[in-house]
């Protein structure tokens, strides 16, 4: 069980609290987490990725453990805290004016 | 007793304003979608209680939303449970999805540069007149699209981008929108659409293929004063018992063409400054029209501190300042390009917003105004519909 924890405007759109939980099949990835998360909250498609290059958006960043994975490949395997559900895949809204 | 539904569009969220038709005591619902910019909501003629909305974040993209109430209520379209749970349920989400159609290319940039076509919002979202499902969308970078199963999905109307002078289109200060979208009612298959600052367009054919049409327009800041595209167009208005009279507000001056837009002289008259956002017909006086002069390009607030919406009923070039009740000292806000609306009561009603938060209303043609509201967000948009 994977736990991703959403910025407010997201959380608003789904309908969801701060916190949701995800079922991955297969390596935990930024992508993986994310097909799943828009799989199960199909109104997120697009708010997080590109609808077609699955590239991040610009004002958004991946929190994990502590660490900032905006910039590491989307593919990349997740830590294992983050595959046991011990730690949140955080996606955060970036500091930028507004 | 007729009544009225006005659509207000801010950087903060949507409002939705009614009153009878005295439109003078106003209840305020709202905010939806608090914190995002709402860049248009319009209501379909054919059925009012659907009302479209583009829901705009520079964090989280593009959200298209509908409500088949009248706004007490929305969704984004295909993505409710129920309708996924339905065997002819769309796939959720695909509501957003604005992708161009076929190789997008590249178009200029400020500098001259060749930069890819990449979608940024929706600017404009137009309801058909005769189906609640259909509607079309103008968009940034620009393109039209055209949705025909109520938001649910979205197809390019490539033919317009794909037109052999795409390549040399150019963003203009906000961006390379697709802002103005207007469909003659008697010939559907005649469509209007303005883009800055690439110029005015005409379809004849649904959208299969456009001319450029902007014959007259000249802009100082191109050297070719017969450039066929390059123009900022900031609104286009006719009347629909006319639609063959177009209105355009330039970013500098104020044009009228008597022949579908083949043609356009100006007809800026006495203004204090032809430059401006919003342009709009009366509801029953087809060559009464409004617009809110603004100092300069350089200055986007109205001059000598005055608040005045400018009311031409010659079809422009003899203006008169319509003040009464509008602020005509200190005052230093904008009007944007759809900040203004006309509803279709007998007493025709003016409204537009401002970059400051207030939103006006004229129950008279504009010898009058008051304040709907005074402390809205920034406001973006302003559409009205006239219910029974």
């Amino acid at each position: 069980m994977i736990r991703v924890v959403l910025p407010h405007h997201l959380r608003v759109l789904a309908n969801v609290g701060a916190e949701v939980e995800l079922d991955v099949q297969g390596p935990v990835t930024p992508n993986t987490v994310l097909d799943a998360l828009e799989e199960k909250y199909p109104m997120l498609k697009g708010t997080i990725r590109d609808h077609v290059s699955k590239k991040r958006r610009d004002f958004l960043r991946f929190f994990v453990c502590e660490t900032d994975i905006s910039h590491d490949p989307q593919d990349a395997p997740l830590p294992e805290a983050v595959a046991s559900g011990a730690e949140p895949f955080y996606v955060v809204g970036a500091v930028a004016g507004g | 007793m007729s009544k009225v539904r006005v659509l207000v569009g801010t950087k903060k969220g949507a409002f939705i304003c009614t009153a009878d038709g005295k439109r003078t005591n106003w209840n305020i619902e709202g905010p939806y979608f608090g914190g995002w910019e709402m860049y248009h909501l319009k209501g379909s003629p054919a059925d009012p209680n659907v009302i479209y909305a583009s829901q705009s974040s520079s964090w989280f993209g593009q959200v298209i939303q509908r409500s088949d109430d009248g706004g007490k209520t929305w969704n984004t379209p295909g993505s409710t449970e129920e309708e996924r749970m339905t065997m002819f349920g769309f796939p959720g989400g695909e509501s957003n999805k604005f992708v161009y159609d076929g190789l997008a290319g590249t178009h200029k940039t400020f500098d001259g540069t060749e930069v890819p076509w990449v979608f940024k919002r929706v600017w404009h979202l137009e309801p058909s007149f005769d189906d609640p499902h259909t509607v079309l969308a103008g968009v940034e970078d620009a393109a039209l699209f055209k949705s025909s199963n109520g938001g649910k999905t979205w197809e390019e109307i490539s033919g317009l981008r794909k037109h052999t002078t795409g390549k040399d289109w150019q963003p203009g200060a906000g961006g390379m929108c697709l802002h103005t979208i207007l469909v003659d009612p008697k010939n559907p298959n005649r469509i209007y659409v303005a883009i800055s600052a690439a110029g005015a367009f005409r379809s004849d054919d649904g959208g299969a293929t456009w001319k450029p049409i902007n014959k007259g327009l000249i802009s100082n800041f191109m050297p070719d004063p017969d450039a066929e595209v390059g123009h900022c167009v900031h609104r286009i208005a006719f009347h629909p018992s006319n639609p063959e009279r177009l209105f355009m507000q330039k970013h500098w001056d104020v044009m009228r063409s008597d022949n579908a837009g083949d043609e356009w002289v100006e007809v800026s008259g006495n203004l204090p400054s032809d430059f401006g956002f919003p342009i709009d017909v009366h509801a029953h006086e087809p060559e009464t029209i409004y617009v809110v002069p603004i100092k300069s390009d350089a200055e986007h607030f109205v001059p000598d501190g005055k608040l005045r919406v400018y009311r031409s009923r010659t079809g422009g070039n003899e203006w008169e300042p319509l003040t009464n009740g509008l602020p005509q000292r200190d005052c230093y806000v904008n009007v944007l390009r759809e900040a203004m609306a006309v509803d279709r009561l007998d007493d025709c009603g003016i409204y537009f917003g401002t970059t400051s938060g207030e939103v006006y209303v004229s129950p008279d043609g504009g010898d009058h105004w008051s304040p709907i509201g005074e402390h809205f967000p920034s406001v973006l948009s302003v559409e009205v519909q006239t219910l029974p």
